[in-house]
């Protein structure tokens, strides 16, 4: 389980900086979201993976879910959304300014 | 518990909503009740410094959770001095913007007021992840501040500055994750405790987190080699944000300066000074590149956003001494390199407005209206940024020379700053000379007869927060005693860290 998870952060983490390299803001969209996923999952993980396990400390249970990553986890989905959105209205924005979507307003032929 | 640590964060949120329920054309009334808040920002920064200034560290725990298992805030002298430094910085840049600039798009006085809380949510927080919040509470307003009023040039650096710092954003929660796995905490007192006493197979893991959180701040306080969206960024936004903005690159700074003393520093067992063999070198190839950059830049504004990039050397530099005189110098540095910077931005944006379609271009352009108060304010804001005698610039590089004496990098340290001092002077006689005494009555462009510039007559709005600034470092000139001091406190302070641990979790324990 651990392993199948850490190899997921790593093949998202390695698309998402793939396509932050690109030279259009469509792809490089896609890998701030692919890396705002991989950094979610991987914040998620910090807690370690526990199945069935209840959130908080109680007298019956003898070993609990941590959770701390997962009020971190939502706040880092809040944020990484939101940011998100704003880079796409900046990307049409950038777009229909200069007429091209590529990063730096060249264009390319 | 005393409510004051939270006053700075409450009062421009609050300020910003109240903001956001008035109708956009009632541009009066906004600004009135902006500049009011900012005002009081500056009183309450005033009282804020004045209560800690004695040694007291403030601790507000949010909701009343003790330390180490809620969020809490932190005021002393470091967060003190900041936001006194914030919030002056912020009411004349905000006096500028009442120019016009705030009509030129929407909401630009809530953003302004977000911005302020941001700032000073990143220097009171004591909470890693509440410095990640506030750090894109800053950044999301300054996207936003940073692209108003629009324009092809803005849009594709602020498009640039944008997608950097989402990336920089990543990489803290990866850091901030990696943290919390291992030590179980994020509290950055409770984090100091733990990383003193870490096992070894944890010391990689947690190295690898602290080095990647520097990274994240480098990025924010544009240390080479990741300084490259700040020229651009800073030299096309509207003027008032570019002046707001000189104080971004200080979280940066601030940031370094906070996590490498307490959680990194002297006392972290296996990880102590972590960034000796970093920051040092790092520092000082970024003054040089910044020098060369300012030599380079075309324009008015590219040079004093290099300027910005060389005062982010020259502070770090100071700061990587990691010795009370060093930090004490950078702490006496940071103030005047803030306001002088600004005001350059302010007074390039008078020069624009005054020299047509030539901008602020360094090229021979025609006599500009005003020109000798314009070209005298030049001027001595030039000896300002060039560190000359006798004014606050020459005291402050003084300082970080002096602390440098003991360093073995000193040869290194001497050179590179007294050469960066020179080259900043060439590039100011140059920039000055171009703009005000080489001007001539024919305009080059078109072959016609012009004697000056386009008429644009000189506001108080304008020269005010121009004027206040300069007044701000030649207070700091003339109070270089009482300021230095306070730098020499704050240092011990930040050095001794049993007693900052103790006040925020010795609380806790109550």
């Amino acid at each position: 389980m651990e392993a199948l998870i850490s190899i997921l952060i790593g093949i998202l983490t390695a698309g998402g900086v793939y396509l932050c390299l690109r030279s259009h803001t469509f792809p490089v969209v896609l890998g701030l979201t692919l890396l705002s996923y991989a950094v979610n999952l991987f914040l998620f993980m910090m807690g370690r993976l526990v199945i069935g396990k209840p959130p908080i400390i109680t007298e019956q249970a003898s070993n609990y879910a941590d959770p701390l990553p997962q009020a971190l986890v939502l706040t880092a989905i809040v944020i990484s959304f939101a940011m998100t959105a704003y880079i796409i209205v900046l990307a049409l924005k950038a777009r229909t300014e200069m007429g091209n979507d590529h990063v730096d307003g060249k264009e390319i032929r | 518990m005393s409510h004051l640590a939270i006053i700075p964060l409450l009062l421009p949120l609050f300020t910003g909503i109240f903001l956001l329920l008035l109708r956009e054309q009632r541009i009066y009334i906004k600004r009135t009740l902006s500049g009011i808040s900012s005002l009081i920002q500056i009183a309450f920064a005033a009282y804020l410094l004045c209560t800690v200034s004695n040694g007291n560290i403030l601790v507000y725990s949010l909701s009343n959770w003790p330390a180490p298992f809620g969020i809490v805030l932190m005021a002393d002298r470091l967060a003190a001095l900041l936001i006194l430094t914030t919030s002056l910085l912020s009411v004349f840049a905000l006096i500028y913007a009442m120019r016009g600039t705030d009509r030129e798009g929407r909401q630009f006085h809530i953003l302004f007021q977000l911005q302020l809380f941001g700032l000073n949510g990143a220097f009171l927080t004591a909470d890693l992840f509440n410095l990640f919040v506030f750090f894109e509470v800053l950044l999301l307003a300054s996207y936003s501040l940073m692209l108003h009023g629009g324009g092809r040039k803005r849009i594709r650096s602020g498009l640039h500055f944008v997608v950097i710092n989402v990336v920089g954003s990543s990489l803290f929660l990866f850091a901030a994750g990696i943290l919390y796995g291992v030590l179980g905490t994020l509290n950055m007192a409770d984090l100091a405790v733990k990383v003193a006493h870490i096992t070894p197979d944890n010391i990689s893991l947690v190295k690898t987190a602290a080095l990647l959180l520097f990274t994240v701040f480098a990025l924010k306080a544009a240390l080479l080699p990741l300084y490259l969206w700040l020229p651009s960024a800073y030299s096309q936004t509207s003027a008032p944000a570019a002046a707001l903005f000189t104080i971004m690159t200080k979280v940066g700074i601030y940031s370094i300066l906070r996590v490498y003393t307490l959680i990194f520093g002297n006392e972290a067992g296996p990880l102590a000074n972590l960034l000796d063999d970093w920051l040092l070198p790092m520092a000082l190839l970024t003054i040089i590149i910044g020098s060369f950059g300012l030599l380079g830049s075309k324009r008015l504004r590219q040079q004093v956003a290099y300027l910005v990039v060389i005062s982010a050397g020259t502070l770090l530099t100071s700061f990587s001494l990691n010795s009370e005189a060093g930090i004490a110098a950078g702490l006496y540095y940071l103030p005047h390199t803030t306001f002088a910077a600004a005001a350059l931005f302010l007074l390039a944006d008078l020069i624009v407005k005054r020299r047509d379609q030539m901008e602020d271009k360094l090229e021979e352009g025609f006599v500009i209206t005003r020109q000798r108060l314009l070209g005298m304010t030049f001027f001595v804001l030039a000896i300002l940024v060039s560190s000359l005698p006798p004014l606050s610039g020459f005291i402050g590089k003084f300082m970080v020379l002096r602390a440098a004496l003991e360093h073995p990098a000193l040869p290194y340290i001497m050179t590179i700053i007294l050469a960066s001092g020179l080259l900043t002077i060439i590039a100011m006689a140059r920039t000055g000379s171009l703009f005000f005494y080489e001007a001539h009555a024919v305009d080059k462009s078109t072959n016609t007869y012009v004697k000056q510039g386009p008429p644009e007559p000189l506001r108080v709005r304008e020269l005010l927060p121009i004027f206040s600034l300069l007044g701000l470092c030649l207070l700091i000139t003339a109070w270089s005693g009482p300021i230095s001091q306070y730098g020499q406190d704050t240092a011990k302070q930040l050095l001794d860290t049993p007693t900052y641990i103790h006040a925020v979790l010795g609380k806790g324990v109550q």
